[in-house]
């Protein structure tokens, strides 16, 4: 009985949770500046309600996620970005 | 000498010529306190994120320059004081910004040139053709 426990066979492979590595892309690119002017590029960095993502999700560095929301705050105020919305992409 | 930017947003209700003007006389404001342009953009009429005022639209326009930090407040009270400005944003760019800005700026020249250029030659080619 042991034995045929043990023999359980899989037809695909068990997929073993292999983690890839977060980066921080401001870092990897060498991107100094991040513009407010651009809210396409800024929309990456947000949900679908258009709050901010936190580092945890992104990869981002604490030194760049504090620019991303300044700029995000930035594009907010000029309204070149919405404060709240749904279903924003 | 700082280096500051500015965007100010108009209000849609305005004439192409009204709008100019009032551009004209917030560019006056910085240039009467002693500072220096160093470029101006305009966005044209965008679509808001969100209604200000109950305008979905407005003229952006964005103006560089450098000056003594006095002229921000101002500049700002400028904005405050004229009812066709619905929004604004000046700010200190710091040399990361400062590197990013310049950057913008030649890119803007090279395509600006780029497409005088070939307006030239397609103007050019017009001519051989007539020619012919």
């Amino acid at each position: 009985m042991a034995q045929a426990q043990s023999e359980i066979r899989y037809l695909t492979p068990l997929s073993v949770d292999t983690k890839k590595k977060k980066y921080c892309r401001f870092k990897r690119s060498g991107i100094k500046y991040i513009d407010y002017k651009d809210p396409e590029f800024l929309k990456k960095f947000l949900n679908e309600q258009g709050k901010i993502l936190p580092r945890r999700i992104t990869g981002t560095s604490l030194k760049f996620q504090r620019r991303v929301a300044k700029a995000v705050k930035r594009a907010r105020h000029l309204a070149l970005l919405p404060f709240v919305t749904d279903l924003m992409k | 000498m700082n280096h500051y930017e500015t965007v100010f947003i108009l209000t849609p209700v305005l004439s192409d010529a009204q709008m100019k003007e009032a551009v004209e006389k917030f560019k006056g404001v910085l240039t009467d306190n002693g500072a220096a342009i160093v470029n101006e953009e305009a966005w044209g009429l965008r679509k808001l994120a969100y209604p200000i005022q109950k305008k979905t639209t407005g003229f952006y326009t964005l103006i560089e320059f450098d000056g003594e930090p006095t002229i921000v407040k101002q500049l700002e009270t400028a904005f405050r004081r004229d009812e066709k400005v619905l929004r604004f944003l000046t700010f200190h760019l710091d040399k990361f910004a400062a590197e990013y800005a310049v950057k913008r700026r030649n890119l803007k020249k090279a395509a600006k040139e780029e497409k005088a250029a070939e307006a030239t030659e397609v103007a050019e080619e017009a001519k051989t053709e007539t020619n012919d």
